[in-house]
């Protein structure tokens, strides 16, 4: 009984990582209708941004803003430089075009700053919460900011014009075309956004799992599973999503017997895609109907 | 006309031949392909993109080392063509690569390809080529077998070997010892766990409390500790990569966790792994080695590690000189050119295995005091000690004596 | 904007729709294309007979690929579970069972169509992203699955499985890298014309009206469900095909040569050669294996970013791959004809 305590406990806590990447992959999805693979290495790349700020002695809440600030507008430039020429291109291309930004951003990063592991420090401090050594106070730390951040999500999207807009262009862009959305720029805008919830993921995680350019290859993996189990089109559901792949993750590997432990993420991934047969928008997503 | 010309040619090479070998007093040349009076090709194989580009440094430092001997005048007054080639870690990739550097680019040698699975790959070709695979980048057991692949040749202390040295020391300090480990699922973990077993003999089985696997694609070994914990063991022998060594020594301490910790070489590294994970939650980690950590202060002196950075500043001024990996090539680099030295004007590659197969007693720049590079004709594992060390404060601590372990392949 | 129970969208397809005879090359070309690789191995070194070869396997790997998104519109990172498949197939049956490696082929198909069949049939509730995830994490568990102890006393388990490289048959005075060109040459004529053949067949027709509008076809009397089972059955059967080929040709598998590194870059080569037109697939292939190595001869240290930079370069030219330069070049063809 104790291990399974630990061991929920301890989902919870690497849950809180999965969760915060799927609200970056939510947000992206929400502005531009499919999954970016390069997400990752970009909150990555961010990361390292702030990493080198401090390096260079920016104090740690200016770097924090700072690099909010870069990675929203490197989000935009990104979108306008790259993807705006592929806008009339098939989807597939513009997979593609994540694929290529995906090496870019990863080698570069590998050639600035190496693959030898960094330090990054924590707001938070690292003592154990509330007596609990399995959940340290960071963790708390990092699970309060993505509340903190789908709340936020959560009024933008639903409350704010520009947020309706944006779900608007993305889900129907030619009639947000018709009732006077920029669509053009929300998609702008959503990659701004969606890079710095990725910089602030990358933060949050980087204490955890130590800075290095390939840190968000396996985060990413899991942050888009949360995202599709709990729903690509509600940020509540990728948090949730979030913290459920990390406990049935630890808890599989822990109590199936002979291979549990050596097929932990591909049964984690199987239950996924079993969820999505009987829920295919995912089980806090919205049924999408189809029009002919 | 062109048949007259070669039949010409053919009779002055005779006679040049005969000049040579009558005045005795004038060395003979003899070359493979690869090697002429002026240079020596050098293929080499490396991930610089993939899953194992952390790597790609090696190729890097070897690069830079063969252009310090280049200026320095060359190996007997020839140039070294060091020519590496991009397999992204990808064993079909490793193939096509050997291939080109064989057929292609005509080396002389491949040297220091780096992975177990992609060295595997090319072993049966090189082999059947004649070309040597010299010094290859992998702890893997197998490579010691000059009956099977004569032209096969490792290099560092073999996985197995090092994890017997652990076994041996359990069993005589901690005979009642209940061991956890966690190992990476691929051939490195599990050439580290055999070796383990091994040493432990029949008390394996009731030593070991509990095996935890994890694969390279999790961000995180967490559960894998808490896991190790609630086993009850008192004894934890880590075989992990240095991120993921960080990770546990770190998660250790922050659930509290202090049992006999055993370390892997692979992450023996102070500026890659100690100093990230905390030096505080590091203290008394049991590791071993076998070349000097660049990061430990105690080297601040060392003549060879002032060397090594004099090498560094001048020729590969960006390396980062916390990996450990920029010290394993120069290490190796030196290696190879004591090989090319060695075969004088004889560069066949017959040769060059015959004298990369009779190294005595070798010191190198770098390696340990005491460790010495050692080879026959039988034996084609060129380093084969290790020194068993202790974290304290900020510095390895060295103890007990240099200890051999050889595991046949 | 009311919280709906429901959104209602209006889905334009993921794939453009192809005419089926714009999928193909027409017969002229295809010969003369034919006649150059026939005599090409001549005048080559045998290392580039061994990268053509290569270029061939990978070729019939992203064609499948071709029939399954480019022609029923489904989309698949899963591929390289498959090609696993097959090469396992092909090197545990020359390896335990002594078989010959011509007819492991056909066993490797078979096994890899059978997964294929059995993984589509619960995929097909699942469209775009969610398919995408779910063959996602195929390719994801496929090394892991490969790895597994118990499996580890055929499949070589981390270590892999080396395989005999064959000779060629009857005393034929070839080596065995022209030996194993032509026979990966015969191979691909083969199912290249077959494939052509399929997708102008029956089910071909039902397969494209699938991609094209799945609820239309099904109102036509399409079965739906059947055909896109198919679809990934006949798709996984000929990766299989290519896997166990690679297997032969590169004598050695283990489970690092079939990560999801390998189903990105055949889907790259897909969008690369022009996603729905069948000669674009070798194409394709030739980008996936020589342009990584163009990139490298540009700079170590940056192979990854100029690679990218390579990628972005054509996709920007080109968005919808060679099919793109293809009509063009017979666009202008046709100009002079006039």
């Amino acid at each position: 009984m104790e291990l399974f305590t630990n061991q929920v406990l301890a989902g919870i806590a690497t849950g809180a990582i999965y969760a915060c990447m799927a609200l970056a992959v939510v947000m992206i999805y929400q502005a531009i209708d499919h999954l970016n693979f390069a997400q990752g290495e970009m909150a990555m790349f961010s990361t390292f941004i702030s990493w080198q700020l401090m390096q260079w002695g920016v104090p740690y809440w200016w770097s924090f803003l700072l690099t909010l600030a870069i990675s929203f507008a490197g989000g935009i430039l990104i979108e306008r430089l790259l993807f705006k020429p592929l806008a009339k291109a098939p989807v597939l291309t513009n997979v593609a075009g994540f694929i290529a930004l995906f090496a870019i951003v990863n080698s570069v990063a590998g050639l600035t700053w190496d693959f030898t592991i960094k330090q990054y420090p924590t707001p938070f401090g690292s003592s154990p919460f509330l007596g609990s050594q399995l959940i340290s106070t960071h963790q708390v730390g990092m699970i309060g900011v993505t509340l903190l951040m789908l709340i936020g999500l959560y009024l933008f999207f639903q409350f704010t014009r520009i947020g309706l807009a944006m779900r608007a262009a993305a889900a129907l862009p030619e009639s947000a075309r018709l009732v006077g959305v920029n669509t053009s720029w929300m998609i702008a805008l959503g990659w701004g956004m969606a890079s710095a919830i990725g910089a602030v993921a990358g933060i949050l995680i980087a204490p955890v799992v130590f800075l290095e350019p390939n840190m968000m290859g396996g985060v990413l993996v899991y942050g888009f599973a949360a995202a599709v189990l709990g729903g690509l089109s509600s940020p509540l559901g990728a948090v949730m999503g979030g913290f459920l792949v990390g406990v049935f993750e630890n808890l599989a590997g822990t109590y199936i017997p002979g291979v549990g432990n050596e097929l932990k993420l591909p049964i984690a991934l199987a239950l996924i895609i079993t969820v999505l047969v009987f829920k295919p928008a995912g089980l806090f997503g919205r049924a999408i109907v189809k029009r002919v | 006309m062109s048949a007259i010309n070669l039949r010409l040619g053919a009779f002055a090479a005779a006679l040049a031949l005969l000049a040579a070998t009558s005045s005795g007093a004038l060395a003979q040349k003899k070359y493979d392909t690869g090697a002429s009076d002026t240079e020596i090709k050098i293929g080499n194989i490396m991930p610089y993109s993939g899953p194992a580009s952390a790597y790609g440094v090696i190729g890097k430092t070897e690069e830079a080392y063969f252009r310090k001997i280049n200026a320095e005048g060359g190996i007997n007054g020839r140039k070294i063509n060091f020519i590496s080639y991009d397999d992204a870690y990808s064993p079909p990739k490793t193939v096509e690569q050997a291939r080109k550097l064989v057929e292609s680019d005509e080396v002389l040698l491949v040297f220091n390809p780096l992975g177990t699975p992609p060295n595997t790959a090319i072993q049966k070709y090189l082999n059947s080529k004649k070309v040597p695979q010299l010094f290859v980048a992998t702890g893997a057991t197998k490579w010691n077998d000059p009956k099977d692949f004569p032209w096969t040749m490792g290099w560092q202390p073999n996985y197995q070997s090092e994890s017997q040295i652990y076994a041996k020391y359990i069993l005589k300090n901690h005979p009642n010892a209940k061991i956890g480990i966690l190992y990476q699922n691929d051939d490195y973990g599990k050439d580290y766990l055999k070796g383990f077993k091994d040493g432990l003999g029949a008390k394996a089985a009731s030593m070991i409390v509990l095996e935890e696997s994890y694969e390279v694609s999790q961000p995180t070994i967490d559960s894998h500790i808490v896991k190790l914990k609630s086993s009850g063991a008192d004894v934890f022998f880590n075989i992990t990569t240095p991120k993921f060594a960080a990770q546990a020594i770190k998660k250790n301490a922050e659930i509290g966790w202090k049992p006999l910790h055993f370390l892997n070489n692979v992450s023996a590294s102070i500026g890659s792994v100690m100093k990230p994970a905390g030096f505080e939650n590091g203290q008394d980690i049991i590791s071993s080695q076998y070349f000097k950590d660049p990061t430990d202060a105690q080297w601040k002196n060392d003549a060879a590690m002032k060397a090594w950075n004099e090498f560094l500043d001048k020729y590969y001024p960006e390396a980062n000189r916390a990996d450990a990996s920029v010290m394993y090539a120069y290490i190796v680099s030196q290696g190879l050119v004591h090989v090319l030295k060695a075969c004088g004007d004889d560069l066949t590659r017959a040769n060059v295995m015959k004298q990369a197969a009779s190294i005595k007693d070798l010191e190198l720049n770098g390696l340990l005091p005491g460790v010495k590079v050692n080879t026959s004709a039988t034996d084609f594992a060129p380093l084969s000690q290790l020194q068993l060390i202790r974290f304290k404060g900020e510095n390895w601590e060295r103890f007990g004596e240099i200890l051999s372990g050889d595991v046949g392949g | 904007m009311s919280v709906a129970a429901e959104d209602t969208v209006t889905e334009a397809p993921a794939v453009e729709a192809v005419p089926k005879r714009a999928m193909t090359l027409g017969t002229g070309t295809s010969l003369v294309i034919l006649a150059a690789l026939l005599v090409t191995p001549v005048f080559v070194k045998n290392f580039v007979v061994f990268q053509m070869t290569m270029v061939m396997i990978y070729g019939i790997a992203v064609l499948a690929l071709n029939i399954l998104t480019g022609g029923s519109g489904q989309f698949s990172l899963g591929q390289s579970a498959f090609y696993a498949l097959g090469a396992y197939t092909s090197a545990v049956l020359m390896e335990n069972a002594n078989m010959n490696y011509a007819l492991t082929l056909p066993i490797a198909g078979l096994v890899s169509f059978g997964a294929g069949y059995l993984f589509g049939k619960p995929a097909l509730r699942l469209t775009g992203i969610y398919l995408a995830l779910a063959t996602f994490a195929l390719a994801v568990a496929m090394p892991q699955l490969l790895k597994l102890h118990f499996l580890e006393h055929w499949t070589g388990g981390v270590q892999g499985l080396t395989v005999m490289k064959p000779d060629a048959p009857f005393g034929l005075p070839i080596g065995q890298d022209k030996w194993l060109y032509y026979f990966t040459l015969a191979i691909s004529v083969a199912i290249y014309v077959g494939s052509v053949n399929l997708l102008r067949s029956r089910s071909g027709r039902a397969f494209m009206s699938i991609r094209d509008n799945e609820i239309a076809a099904s109102a036509m009397g399409v079965d739906v469900a059947q055909y896109k089972t198919l679809a990934f059955g006949v798709s996984a059967g000929i990766t299989g095909i290519a896997g166990g080929l690679s297997a032969i040709v590169v004598a050695f598998v283990a489970p690092d040569s079939y990560t999801i590194n390998l189903a990105i870059a055949l889907f790259l080569g897909m969008v690369v050669g022009g996603v729905g037109w069948l000669p674009g697939s070798f194409v394709g292939a030739a980008f996936i294996i020589f342009v990584p190595n163009i990139a490298e001869s540009i700079s170590k240290g940056l192979s990854g970013a100029v690679f990218g930079v390579l990628l972005f370069i054509v996709i920007f030219l080109v968005p919808h791959g060679a099919r793109q330069v293809a009509i063009v070049a017979q666009q202008m063809l046709g100009k002079l004809k006039k």
